[in-house]
């Protein structure tokens, strides 16, 4: 039963390894569209199904959807995909990704030796979360509500046509 | 028929997502790129809450989730907005070449 999430980990890390290093912003998508899946259905082994159901719905579903269509309207092409491998060199990133690898280890370090604690891991049901969510929480959902029209009005202004300007 | 997961993996779990996104945001220079890898990070992000909320059998991690999940849709919408804005203005998404400023 443990085995099917340690597959989904290491699916996920490998192809998010494989978007950050693809040229081609198209198979980047399709990678990152697996190990959101991966992510999805770790969720759903730590007891979050509807977690789950939203990752898959607006993360995979929605937002890539968006990425495929500007990167459609884009259309950048070859001369995008040489110019992603001339900045592919090592003397760039090797600095911050040395000092990024070191933490990383000292975060497993320190979660290492303070090994006691195992997630109880019981289904926290839809039901619960809508309770708690139209209960204490109401406020936050106003506030993401408006958070989201924000957005929608912001991008309809920055990204209509600009307007010929008068000679 | 829950899988019992120790907590500490899925933090790790996290972590390495966040590191990498991280790393994309450092490496690459198409704002394309940089803008998926902020999407892995926010990914992560809400996988640590779902690890957490797990931990302790609440719904809140779930509920943090889900406005990670706003956030995220907003932020893409006016960042893919604003990358068309600049092809647009610029002809080019090369993070280096429009970073000057022209004052």
């Amino acid at each position: 039963m443990e085995i099917t999430f340690y597959i989904a980990a290491i699916i996920a890390v490998v192809s998010t390894i494989m978007v950050i290093t693809r040229l081609n912003a198209v198979h980047a998508l399709l990678y990152l569209i697996v190990s959101l899946l991966a992510v999805a259905l770790i969720f759903f082994l730590l007891g979050a199904p509807f977690a789950a159901a939203l990752e898959v719905i607006i993360y995979a579903g929605a937002i890539m959807v968006l990425f495929v269509f500007v990167i459609m309207m884009l259309n950048l092409g070859k001369e995008s995909v040489a110019q992603e491998n001339r900045w592919f060199t090592p003397y760039l990133w090797l600095g911050p990704g040395i000092l990024s690898f070191v933490l990383l280890i000292e975060l497993v370090y320190l979660l290492a030796t303070d090994s006691s604690a195992l997630s109880s891991a019981e289904m926290i049901t839809p039901q619960q979360v809508g309770v708690a969510l139209f209960g204490p929480y109401l406020l936050a959902v106003e506030l993401a509500a408006m958070l989201l029209l924000t957005g929608l009005v912001g991008a309809y202004h920055l990204g209509r046509e600009e307007p010929e300007e008068k000679p | 028929m829950l899988a019992s997961i120790p907590t500490e993996h899925g933090l790790y779990l996290a972590a390495a997502l966040f590191l990498l996104g991280l790393i994309g945001v450092l490496v690459r220079r198409n704002l394309i790129f940089m803008l998926l890898s902020l999407e892995i990070m926010l990914n992560a992000t809400g996988l640590a809450f779902i690890v957490a909320g797990a931990r302790w059998g609440e719904p809140e991690g779930q509920i943090m989730f889900m406005l990670i999940l706003a956030v995220a849709a907003a932020e893409v919408a006016v960042a893919l907005a604003l990358i068309l804005l600049i092809y647009r203005r610029f002809g080019t998404l090369d993070a280096d070449r429009i970073s000057g400023m022209r004052g």
